[in-house]
């Protein structure tokens, strides 16, 4: 099909147009972070690594997504089992509602979280008398992170779902197999990788989430600052050198995350081939 | 073990799938459910299975109720239209898959499950396919993987939605052959859904004709064929000719033939009926044989193979009719287009609509009619 083929001229232009524009946006951004990290020579690199905010902060980050992580993991895969296999009154509600962290900016979704459990808000005098701390405190950006990553894990699935029809869980139930047993031995391993892929992207945005996070958490060294909040506190401080040694480690998680999405991806194009 | 469908309605959004259908399915009998598409037939199986609840009715099991059951405790074997195997399991696992979600007290041992499997394999004539995938497997090859599957639990009887819908001819009459023998090693009670009258005919012991959410007839293959109850089930089981007339007296007149008809209800009075015909029932002629011959002229002449499909169209009345002779008798008559002959419609089935003040809905009584 002759017509069909550009002209090699053409071909290696959008070729060089596509190379240039990631170069710029991507690949010399990365090599900037890392050669400003590594500007005043690898003790500072490492100083500011084992630096102890920075290891707070190290550790808030991990334990966010290491809750938020698995909250939107049972969200998402209840959420979309329930879109995919079952019809009921609400269902195009609740796909729009899905979506909706995706539509608001980060800020705003941090704000309501102040709205409703600052010191001016709605829940406030309850929490106080309590003596429950949600804003300027951990709770505050566990939530704020929860919500911002909430649709990646089930807008992932839904569509995998409903491809599949529920053909496979009616044969399983058929066949004698209960609730449990249907989703834990037919649904769940048909979509694990899409499942993967879905965990990997809502981990690499609750770990990078800046937003949202930054209403919330008021900012208290070795408290309540995540690494994105660190990086940018190091900056405003003059501190380039150990602000970029930080911003490493971030970049170093995007590295890690696009590798393994790769993975995945060639997996499951390969098992696409086998059937 | 004996199905009895008592009196099921169901319905869904804005359509009603099934109205008042009553049915029984004796023991160890090879059933076929036909019908067109939408006529109700797999909602029907799937009522049975149990994956759908009926509004109205009962459904019973060897006389006991089991409308209200669970799927998972009516032991049913279901086989999907689409096979619905477990795609990220070997055939090995999919067709254990009934036995190993057993809990502890009811579960076989591995040994025991492993030779289940084995011998089904046997069975459906797959052994050494136990370690493949579904994907590696072709048509016809899931079809029996998903046979076994359901056949390794046990069940009191076998549902089969479209079996052979999606295969290819070939395999299709292969499997046909195969699951007839299989039923009469097994005598297993096996109902399946089909649209193709053909493979009703072919496999079944008692078939279904169902239309529009309702049984229209149950029969076996014969009758149906030979008495069909009503036009619907005259026509969905091959090519027919329709002829419109009038009952008068107890006569119907197309054009210059007349018909008698021996029912006694139909004398006095006037109404439309339609005449209908299998094409192979046109006897055609080069000249008329006796006074019960019309003329008709040869619109077009279609070489289908073993059967040649001639389109006539009747002198008299202008009306246009098929019908099917034999590549013998063809060659004998060797006809060609535009010229006339003689044709004798045998075997035509006449319908009357009753007037409306005796029955509430247009009820269709069939009548003999001969010259």
């Amino acid at each position: 099909m002759k017509h069909m083929t550009e002209s090699t001229w053409i071909r290696w232009l959008l070729i060089c147009l596509a190379l240039l524009f990631l170069g710029l946006f991507l690949i010399l951004p990365l090599v900037a972070v890392f050669m400003e990290a590594f500007k005043q020579g690898t003790e500072m690199f490492v100083a500011a690594i084992i630096d102890e905010e920075t290891f707070a902060a190290v550790k808030l980050t991990l334990l966010v997504a290491l809750v938020s992580v698995p909250l939107n993991v049972t969200f998402g895969v209840a959420a979309a089992w329930a879109i995919a296999k079952f019809s009921f009154r609400g269902k195009n509600v609740l796909l729009t509602l899905i979506d909706l962290p995706f539509a608001v900016s980060p800020v705003i979704a941090g704000l309501i979280f102040v709205l409703l459990f600052g010191s001016q808000g709605i829940a406030y005098p309850w929490l106080d008398a309590h003596d429950i701390k949600i804003i300027f405190a951990v709770p505050g950006i566990i939530l704020a992170t929860t919500f911002v990553t909430f649709p990646f894990v089930a807008r992932e699935l839904i569509p995998i779902m409903e491809a599949q029809g529920k053909d496979e869980e009616e044969a399983a139930v058929s066949l004698g197999a209960s609730g449990w047993k249907t989703f834990f031995r037919v649904t769940l391993p048909n979509v694990k990788w899409g499942l993967l892929y879905g965990v990997i992207l809502c981990n690499a945005r609750a770990m990078g989430e800046f937003g949202a996070v930054s209403v919330v958490s008021g900012h208290i060294r070795g408290m309540t600052n995540t690494l994105p909040l660190h990086v940018e506190i190091l900056y405003n401080e003059y501190q380039f050198a150990a602000a970029f040694s930080v911003a490493t480690l971030l970049a170093a998680l995007a590295l890690v995350t696009l590798i393994l999405k790769s993975v995945i991806e060639w997996k499951t194009q390969r098992k696409e081939e086998l059937s | 073990m004996s199905i009895e469908v008592v009196n099921i309605t169901k319905s869904y959004k804005n359509f009603t799938a099934l109205h008042n259908v009553s049915l029984r399915i004796p023991e160890g009998e090879l059933v076929a459910l036909l019908g067109p598409s939408g006529s109700g037939k797999t909602t029907l199986l799937r009522l049975i299975a149990g994956l759908e609840q009926p509004e109205e009715g009962a459904i019973l099991f060897h006389g006991e109720d089991n409308t209200n059951r669970d799927v998972r405790e009516r032991q049913v074997g279901f086989v999907f239209q689409h096979y619905a195997l477990f795609r990220h399991m070997t055939i090995f696992d999919n067709i254990a898959f009934g036995l190993t979600v057993r809990n502890r007290k009811t579960r076989p041992t591995k040994q025991e499950i492993k030779e289940r499997v084995h011998s089904l394999l046997r069975l459906v004539q797959l052994d050494g396919l136990a370690h493949r995938y579904p994907s590696q497997l072709s048509g016809g090859q899931r079809q029996r993987v998903a046979l076994a599957r359901a056949l390794a639990v046990e069940p009191k009887f076998l549902l089969l939605d479209e079996p052979f819908g999606a295969l290819d001819t070939k395999v299709r009459q292969e499997l046909r052959r195969w699951l007839r023998h299989l039923h009469e090693k097994l005598g297993l009670t096996i109902l399946f859904v089909t649209h193709d009258q053909e493979e009703a005919m072919e496999l079944a012991d008692q078939v279904v004709v169902m239309n529009e959410g309702r049984v229209e007839q149950v029969g076996s293959p014969e009758e149906i064929y030979n008495h069909p109850a009503n036009p619907f089930v005259y026509s969905f089981l091959g090519r027919v000719n329709l002829f419109r007339g009038r009952v008068r007296d107890g006569k119907v007149r197309l054009g210059e033939a007349e018909f008698e008809t021996e029912s006694e209800n139909l004398r006095g009075g006037e109404w439309p009926a339609v005449g209908y015909m299998r094409p192979h029932d046109v006897e055609i002629a080069l000249s008329a044989q006796d006074s019960q011959f019309v003329q008709a002229q040869v619109q077009h002449i279609s070489l289908l193979g073993p059967i040649i499909r001639l389109d006539l169209k009747w002198l008299d009345t202008g009306e246009l009719f098929e019908a099917e002779l034999t590549r013998q008798r063809f060659c004998e008559l060797d006809p060609q287009e535009k010229s006339t002959v003689y044709v004798k419609l045998n075997n035509l089935s006449f319908y009357v609509e009753t007037p409306q003040e005796k029955t509430p809905l247009p009820a269709f009584i069939p009548i003999q009619a001969s010259f």
